[in-house]
């Protein structure tokens, strides 16, 4: 237990009760961000009951394959943290370092197609703003709306994506310094807290996006 | 920390169990469902949810207080879901374009 008390800080009784709060905190926060993407999914099933045909409309501009590709990956990343975490816990130095090296992989992955996907959306001018142009039958303005909602959203959770492949790379720097070990992992942890919580929001991105109407 | 660990096994089964339900969210996708199908589609993405958040999040095997945290983000949402769509989706007055 000698590594546990030089990570105690002195206002906890012990290793456990200090992990415990760390828990609570990242939770605490990740109920905002639950509210925060919350609000925009909110938004967008007001204006999908509105406009329901060109929701559907809009949403089949959108690569379905790489829409359900991009999804695997992420959930392969959460597969990767979750092992990294597993590492930690049994003392493996190398398996820290090697699982959150595929998690940033995966990560960077799914961002490279995020980009190549937003590049086509510019292509085919499905940019909202002056660019904009729509050629189906239903509504111009409702269908300008969606993509706003498609690239704020995904946008946002992008941007949460790189913040996490930040915190990663700072881990594995601190993971190869020999920083944690069985008795005390819990940046690893909350880290990967962080990271599942972005991909059940993605989770959640993809049926509503992608998959309004594919019959 | 004596805390309980989740084997790889596990994890991997739990994986597994996700991809499955991703293909099963586009296959439905393609099924004519109607008004059903956005209820579907949710209800696959909360199950898929529910299986990161009490396994690779670990909150299974988590002190009940954490437990009680993890859940009470989706309870606020839940609550804002109610009141903004009993308002919204019971308005007579607004006629929205067709489509």
């Amino acid at each position: 237990m000698s590594t546990t008390s030089t990570h105690l800080a002195p206002q906890f009784d012990d290793a456990e009760q200090q992990q415990l709060a760390a828990t609570l905190g990242m939770w605490a926060f990740l109920a905002t961000e639950v509210l925060f993407f919350g609000g925009m999914f909110a938004g967008y099933g007001v204006y999908r009951a509105w406009y329901p045909q060109t929701w559907a409309d809009a949403s089949r501009h959108l690569d379905l394959l790489l829409g359900t590709v991009n999804t695997a990956v992420l959930l392969t990343s959460s597969l990767t943290v979750a092992l990294a975490v597993h590492a930690a816990q049994t003392g493996s130095r190398k398996g820290v370092v090697r699982n959150l090296s595929l998690t940033i992989l995966f990560g960077a992955a799914f961002l490279g197609v995020k980009a190549y996907e937003y590049w086509h959306k510019w292509h085919e001018h499905h940019v909202p703003g002056a660019t904009f142009e729509w050629h189906e039958a239903s509504p111009s303005g409702p269908a300008e709306l969606f993509f706003s909602f498609y690239f704020v959203m995904t946008g946002f959770h992008a941007l949460h994506m790189v913040i996490g492949l930040g915190i990663l790379a700072w881990l594995i720097v601190q993971a190869r310094r020999g920083r944690f070990d069985a008795e005390y992992y819990t940046p690893v942890e909350m880290t990967g807290l962080y990271w599942h919580f972005v991909d059940i929001v993605w989770v959640f991105l993809f049926p509503l996006l992608y998959l309004i109407d594919r019959t | 920390m004596s805390r309980h660990v989740i084997s790889r096994t596990a994890y991997f089964v739990v994986f597994g169990l996700l991809l499955v339900l991703l293909a099963a969210t586009v296959l439905v996708a393609m099924i004519p469902l109607g008004d059903w199908s956005v209820a579907v589609a949710l209800s696959i993405a909360a199950l898929k949810a529910a299986l990161i958040i009490l396994y690779f999040m670990h909150v299974r095997h988590s002190p009940e207080l954490v437990q009680v945290f993890s859940v009470a983000g989706f309870v606020w949402l839940a609550l804002l879901f109610v009141f903004l769509f009993s308002d919204y989706l019971t308005r007579y007055d607004v006629t929205p374009l067709t489509g």
